[in-house]
């Protein structure tokens, strides 16, 4: 085992695949010659060249679509979004080309794609450099989306996700591309669509993925204390979500919290609770509860940013409410 | 032959490389357009009538009056050339060679169709033949056009994309981006406006103040040219140069090419928005007429032939429409197949 930054880890995931497939290219902005905004491609234009890292101009429609038609023309692109957020100007072609283009021309023509950069919340960015897209695309047939938590998950998914043949949504996040963990020497996949048991536990299931699982952590440390044991689950894969994981947790423990760094509307934590009611419901001893970010665009200020977001006091208050403490 | 768009002043008629006697193009070509032309025209006449008549649903777009740019286009392009264009997407296929049985099954919405009845009129694919599609999103197929004509590059063949595109999506912001990146990378792609005047009812006119449409690339110094849209010839022309010009790798064309839909935007369209002379004045050009007049001039076929051709073209039409009606639907358990390349859903007993 080696210990590397989460920036790290996908680099090297993308840099083993390029090795192994001549098809596959990275493009995005500051991708190559700047060596990445956050640095997550730093090198690898030296390694691969301008015609396999590419620097794009300002124009997330126009270069995810030329990525969107290489992938039906053959290729295996990689695209990375400075963030999220930005993608928003090229969701035309995430969902309006790359998610359908295989069912409507009945098969011919597949979108073998990567899309993938900072997600969710990164500070004071304000309101338009804050937002979590699991929601969003997860509710697109045709596409897969990811969001691993630590650079173990992140190298192994983002392999498994460059070697996929549909598009995936591949979400980071600035706040975790510092983040260290082990890794193996070797080479190793992680399979999309299974979720992960961060922490076991006999009296609540934690459900969560991404960043906002460290709050998760910290939380059942806290509970731990007073006797109460939490298992955290890890979805890793937003689409397709790993629904067994989640029912046979809840099965054991009874009580469920969802924490999710997104707003409470039409969100993931809406969807665990409706599978929950539905396929675990006389297993449950009080109702789901669910841990979100507040219900506004993300604010700017550092007491209303503390106000915002889940943390480890309103996850438990929340573990105590299905606990009836 | 195609003007250079900084040659002089934007001409609003387009000029013409019409001969009708003594043309570089043989016999054998000419036959070839009348043939395709009539055989899109006849096809599209056809499924108007049938969809007047409510035998199919959807949204039906007709390249009436338009067919040059296809024919000559296809005759233009060699093996290996990819084509994309929008949701009005009847003529490509069928100048290309595919079969107009599959065709009208994907209309009907069969799973006989070219797209297995899951795209309808406005999503025709036929990849062996290098159509990449009918794109129904205005505008959407010029950078995935472009990011075709990377992967050719980038695989290092000599192939070219042509990307076709109505003057309506051109003002598309995605237009800009990608130009600005076929230039900045070389492309080999062919950007074909088909400009008929109307995005949608509104013209050219009314939504620029910049009505000649070749000077768009002139921002980014792509070759750009006016070409005749109602003459294969200069369509045919223009697209081999411009097909040389990116086999050779000197990037990416803009054609901006002058054509006419003499039918209106879709199905339901009233057109308020042009007089019956303006319809008439452009269907006085019409190039399956002059393509047949080429022939009788030069006596390449007799009345008998061209009675042939006729007979025949009306005969695929029937078959296509009789094959389309009697092909089955889509079995219930196509629903969730061709949505990813595995086998979908992925959780089977969690399904909601």
């Amino acid at each position: 085992m080696k210990t590397v930054q989460f920036r790290e880890a996908l680099r090297e995931a993308m840099s083993e695949e390029m090795r192994a497939d001549e098809n596959i290219f990275l493009l995005g902005e500051e991708v190559a010659e700047y060596n990445g905004a956050y640095k997550v491609s730093q090198g690898m234009l030296d390694e691969f060249g301008e015609k396999r890292v590419i620097d794009t101009p300002i124009a997330e429609l126009g270069f995810t679509g030329i990525a969107v038609g290489a992938a039906m023309n053959g290729l295996r692109p990689i695209v990375e979004f400075m963030t999220w957020n930005f993608a928003i100007l090229a969701a035309d072609q995430i969902i309006n080309e790359a998610a359908k283009i295989l069912q409507m021309s009945g098969g011919q023509i597949g979108c073998p794609i990567v899309f993938r950069g900072g997600n969710g919340t990164a500070g004071q960015l304000g309101a338009t450099h804050s937002q979590s897209f699991e929601a969003f695309y997860a509710h697109v047939p045709g596409l897969k989306v990811i969001t691993p938590s630590n650079p173990y998950d992140a190298k192994g998914l983002l392999k498994a996700a460059i070697r996929d043949n549909d598009p995936v949504v591949f979400l980071e996040s600035e706040k975790m591309y510092g983040d260290k963990g082990e890794i193996p020497e070797g080479e190793y996949i992680i399979p999309i669509g299974v979720a992960d048991v961060k922490r076991a536990g006999t009296d609540v299931t934690l459900v969560s993925f991404g960043k906002i699982i460290k709050e998760c952590h910290a939380a059942a440390d806290e509970l731990a204390k007073e006797g109460i044991s939490a298992e955290i689950i890890d979805l890793r894969t937003i689409r397709p979500i790993d629904y067994p994981a989640v029912v046979e947790s809840v099965k054991k423990t009874n009580r469920c919290v969802v924490v999710e760094e997104s707003w409470p509307l039409a969100s993931i934590a809406s969807e665990i609770a409706y599978h929950l009611q539905n396929y675990a419901f006389d297993h449950l001893d009080a109702p789901v509860k669910r841990v979100m970010q507040s219900d506004t665009p993300f604010p700017f200020s550092p007491s209303l940013m503390a106000e915002a977001l889940p943390n480890p006091a309103r996850i438990i208050a929340a573990v105590k409410s299905v606990m009836y403490k | 032959m195609a003007t250079k768009t900084a040659a002089k002043k934007p001409s609003k008629a387009a000029k013409t490389t019409r001969k009708s006697k003594a043309s570089k193009f043989s016999k054998a070509t000419y036959i070839k357009w009348y043939t395709d032309m009539l055989l899109i025209r006849k096809f599209e006449e056809k499924i108007s009538q049938l969809y007047i008549q409510q035998k199919f649903g959807g949204f039906l777009h007709v390249y009436i009056g338009q067919e040059a740019i296809a024919v000559g286009t296809v005759s233009g392009s060699q093996k290996g050339d990819k084509h994309i264009t929008a949701y009005r997407d009847h003529g490509h296929p069928i100048a290309l060679g595919s079969d107009p049985r599959v065709l009208a099954a994907e209309l009907y919405g069969k799973s006989t169709g070219c797209s297995k009845g899951k795209g309808g009129s406005m999503h025709f694919f036929d990849v062996e033949r290098g159509f990449m599609g009918g794109h129904g999103i205005v505008g959407a197929q010029i950078p995935m056009g472009a990011g075709i004509a990377f992967a050719e590059q980038y695989k290092g063949t000599k192939n070219v994309c042509f990307c076709s595109f109505g003057d309506g999506a051109a003002r598309q912001g995605a237009l800009h981006e990608t130009f600005n990146m076929a230039m900045n990378w070389n492309l080999p792609c062919v950007f074909i406006i088909e400009n008929n005047n109307y995005a949608m009812g509104t013209s050219v006119e009314r939504t620029t103040n910049v009505t000649d449409m070749s000077q768009i690339g002139a921002s980014y110094d792509m070759p750009s040219f006016i070409v005749d849209g109602m003459s294969p010839e200069a369509v045919h022309e223009a697209i081999e140069e411009a097909a040389d010009r990116a086999r050779k790798g000197n990037g990416p064309t803009l054609l901006d090419i002058r054509t006419y839909r003499y039918k209106g935007h879709s199905m339901s369209d009233p057109q308020k928005y042009r007089t019956k002379e303006e319809v008439a004045d452009w269907q006085a050009k019409d190039p399956i007429d002059h393509c047949l007049k080429v022939i009788k001039d030069n006596k390449w076929l007799t009345e008998k032939k061209i009675t042939e051709i006729q007979d025949w073209v009306k005969k695929e039409v029937a078959e296509s429409i009789k094959f389309a009606e009697d092909s089955p639907l889509p079995t219930p358990d196509e629903l969730y197949k061709d949505v990813y390349k595995e086998e979908y859903p992925f959780i089977k007993e969690y399904l909601a």
